[in-house]
């Protein structure tokens, strides 16, 4: 950001990662927090961003299928065992 | 070499068996991620996995500790996972991981705003966010919607911010595993946070 203006509504929605990762310059920042100050509207988008991240973080990983991790098991065995075959290559 | 992860390549060093299924374990689901956004196919994302696991195993010898146990990883990973894509006769999508910033993407509708020459309001909202409602919010059908619009998104989005806010990975742990800057990390971040919470604007209002 460049110019030293108030931030409208459509450029802040663009800087709310920015501003959740402590990202933006300290002029930026001031912009953002005096915006948010007077927007309702602004500050519950911010709200639902919060919210969305929040929620992401409730959702479980995929699990490696019992036959996946069967087969990297016999893998490990192998190479533990210092069986050929099994080093490939390194990139 | 941090000390976490001299312990535990030792671990593997002296074939323990335990420490290597932790870490497939703990680091399958954000592998397969990462995999995904070189080839096309869950079942390739898996095969992609299963053999970089092994030219783990091949080149264990040879880390240093220059990068995290996870970073080194995540590096052959992503070699694997090109090296595949190209057997595959698949074009990568290079560009879209390395310079995301080039295709400019909204994060709301530009028709959800005013024009920039609104005599009262410039750029301010003309249909501002209404109120998620609390009660099915926390529902678990609204965690289904949040999981299909994280499927739904490109993959390298979808990567990363998997591993961000579902792995709960710091920004360098996955700039350096998949060796984007710092705003092109970003870039893909804010892109996938605002189609979710767009996603969830749309279902719950």
């Amino acid at each position: 950001m460049i110019d030293t203006e108030a931030l409208s509504c459509q450029e802040l929605v663009e800087l709310v990662t920015d501003y959740l990762e402590g990202a933006l310059t300290p002029a930026d920042l001031r912009r953002f927090d005096e915006h948010l100050a007077g927007c309702d509207a602004c500050t519950e988008y911010l709200a639902q961003f919060r919210r969305t991240i929040e929620l992401t973080g409730t959702l479980t990983a995929d699990d490696v299928s019992a036959e996946a991790e069967a087969e990297l098991l016999d893998a490990f065995r192998t190479w533990n065992a210092g069986a050929p075959g099994v080093t490939g290559p390194v990139t | 070499m941090e000390s976490t992860d001299a312990k535990l390549v030792a671990a593997l060093r002296a074939g323990d068996e335990a420490a290597y299924r932790t870490l497939v374990r703990d680091w399958h689901s954000a592998m397969l991620r990462v995999a995904q956004i070189f080839v096309p196919t869950r079942a390739l994302a898996e095969e992609v996995v299963q053999e970089t696991w092994l030219r783990v195993l091949g080149a264990l010898d040879r880390f240093e500790g220059r990068s995290s146990l996870k970073t080194w990883v995540f590096r052959i990973l992503v070699n694997t996972a090109k090296t595949r894509a190209q057997r595959e006769g698949r074009v990568l999508p290079f560009s879209a991981l390395q310079d995301p910033a080039r295709v400019p993407q909204a994060a709301v509708g530009p028709e959800r705003f005013l024009p920039g020459d609104d005599e009262h309001h410039p750029g301010g909202w003309s249909s501002p966010p209404r109120d998620l409602p609390e009660a099915r919010l926390i529902a678990s059908e609204t965690r289904d919607v949040v999981a299909r619009a994280i499927d739904a998104l490109p993959a390298n989005q979808r990567a990363v911010i998997s591993l961000r806010d579902v792995e709960g990975w710091s920004s360098d742990e996955v700039r350096n595993a998949l060796d984007l800057s710092e705003v092109n990390q970003r870039v893909l971040l804010h892109r996938a946070r605002s189609k979710v919470r767009q996603a969830l604007e749309e279902y719950l209002t």
